[in-house]
């Protein structure tokens, strides 16, 4: 389990920071969107970007990131809403 | 400069397959969209559009023409014969020679896409109809229309997304103005709503699974529509020369790019627009009673078109009435413009405002008269109509009453 949470993190980390045109290692689980430059643009891409990589579907409605049932506020809560998304799919 | 008026309306989309049908469901505040019927729809997690129903193109047209005609162009043809047979026109000789089509569409034949794209990758097949080409191609619709009823003047297609009808209003308005045609037929036309076309929208995650409410706080994307807008726009002489029924004047129109960003709206390209549509028409900003917004129920599209009312029209944006019908027949994209104008040639000729209707919760960023859920009894001398599209390009159109 731990290395599989450990290849979530680090694989999420890669697609975000380089969404943000970041070095992997400037992203930390404590950055928000907001702090790496990340815009609403950006956001729906990293969120494609995720989707194809886990072969998930993440409820995401860009009118109104903050209050889905997804939560998007650091990109620590983005790694636990994919984790518990892999789980629910894993059954 | 000539002064243009409209003198005939067509028209085909969720509330409607005539002017009368789609004027009366807005003054009742109808709700066109619901359910898509179309193939594959389990496969979209976007289930529900403002489809035109009960439209077969089998009966309506012969063999020869479904396999020239897409659905866009099905339902342009449908509008525009509406619109000529109300303007009473029949054009020959240097008229017919002088008068033309311009027409907005953002995709064109999508279907014919869709379906032949699914024939050669899904199907394996290695040949398709000899026609998709034309048939697809986006000026199809004017070029049919131009043929049906010879028009033989300037005619083109106009492609700008959501603001394309407007775009190809405010263009045919400017060729009538200037003198150089005495009539041109023009408005917009869509249908995307195939599998392909729902699906390329999905990706953006800025649609809505249950309603389009524009304006209210609780709104959460936009819905796509479809169907066509035809209008005749008409040199004013000419039309009172043969005691044509006038339904209103074009004043002004203006066009603006906001230059900054492919998808996120400019609060300063719209007001730029509203401003520039005011000032060519020669109007102050205390004439107008009545916008058609562009309303798409997003959030970004919303709260900056509001601001922009606000920063245009000072005091007097809490005095006028704004209202998006997209909440009833969904967003017609390249169409949406002509359409819309329904509603604004309802203001002037009828007196009745059409409603933005699942307006549930007010919201602090949108703070205007949106006439909310219901039809409103007010006498308005001035109306604009806001397009603005992704891409950044805005245009908007004044209407006077004649």
């Amino acid at each position: 389990m731990g290395c599989f949470t450990m290849t979530v993190e680090t694989k999420v980390i890669e697609i975000i920071s380089e969404q943000a045109l970041l070095e992997p290692g400037d992203v930390t689980r404590d950055s928000t969107l907001a702090d790496i430059g990340i815009d609403s643009l950006g956001l729906v891409e990293c969120i494609f970007a995720i989707e194809e990589e886990f072969d998930i579907t993440i409820p995401f409605n860009a009118n109104a990131p903050e209050s889905g049932d997804f939560d998007i506020s650091s990109v620590d809560k983005i790694i636990q809403g994919i984790q518990s998304l892999i789980a629910e799919k894993a059954g | 400069m000539k002064r243009v008026v409209i003198t005939g309306a067509g028209t085909i989309n969720a509330l409607g397959h005539c002017v009368d049908d789609t004027m009366a469901a807005m003054r009742d505040a109808k709700c066109g969209i619901g359910p898509l019927e179309l193939r594959d729809v389990d496969r979209l997690s976007i289930q529900i559009g403002g489809q035109v129903r009960g439209f077969e193109a089998e009966g309506r047209y012969n063999r020869q023409q479904i396999s020239l005609y897409d659905r866009f162009t099905q339902f342009t043809l449908a509008a525009a014969h509406e619109a000529l047979s109300q303007s009473g026109l029949s054009l020959s000789g240097e008229d017919a020679a002088k008068s033309g089509v311009v027409l907005g569409t953002a995709g064109g034949g999508v279907s014919t896409w869709d379906d032949n794209y699914r024939s050669v990758y899904e199907d394996g097949k290695n040949r398709v109809h000899p026609f998709v080409v034309p048939k697809l191609m986006n000026n199809a619709a004017a070029s049919h229309v131009s043929m049906e009823h010879n028009l033989k003047g300037p005619s083109f297609t106009v492609s700008t997304a959501c603001a394309s009808s407007n775009h190809a209003m405010a263009q045919a308005f400017q060729m009538v103005r200037s003198g150089m045609a005495p009539v041109i037929v023009t408005g917009g036309s869509e249908s995307m709503l195939c599998f392909g076309g729902v699906k390329a929208w999905e990706g953006l995650r800025v649609m809505s699974k249950d309603a389009c409410r524009p304006f209210s706080a609780n709104r959460n994307g936009m819905v796509q529509g479809e169907g066509a807008g035809v209008f005749v726009f008409e040199e004013y002489e000419h039309a009172r020369a043969r005691g044509a029924d006038i339904l209103c004047e074009v004043a002004g129109f203006a066009m603006s790019s906001d230059a900054a960003d492919i998808v996120m709206p400019s609060k300063n390209g719209a007001a730029r627009a509203m401003q520039g549509a005011l000032q060519d028409a020669g109007l102050n900003r205390e004439d107008v009673g009545y916008i058609n917004a562009h309303g798409t129920g997003t959030a970004a599209n919303d709260k900056t078109e509001c601001a922009a009312v606000a920063d245009v029209f000072g005091p007097h944006a809490d005095k006028l009435m704004m209202s998006s019908t997209k909440s009833m027949h969904g967003h017609l994209i390249g169409g949406t413009g002509a359409v819309e104008l329904l509603a604004c040639i309802m203001a002037l000729r009828d007196g009745v405002i059409a409603p933005t209707i699942g307006y549930e919760e007010p919201d602090p960023e949108c703070a205007l008269d949106v006439v909310p859920n219901e039809a409103r009894d007010a006498k308005v001398d001035v109306v604009l109509s806001n397009a603005f599209a992704f891409g950044g390009m805005n245009a908007v159109i004044a209407l006077r009453k004649i």
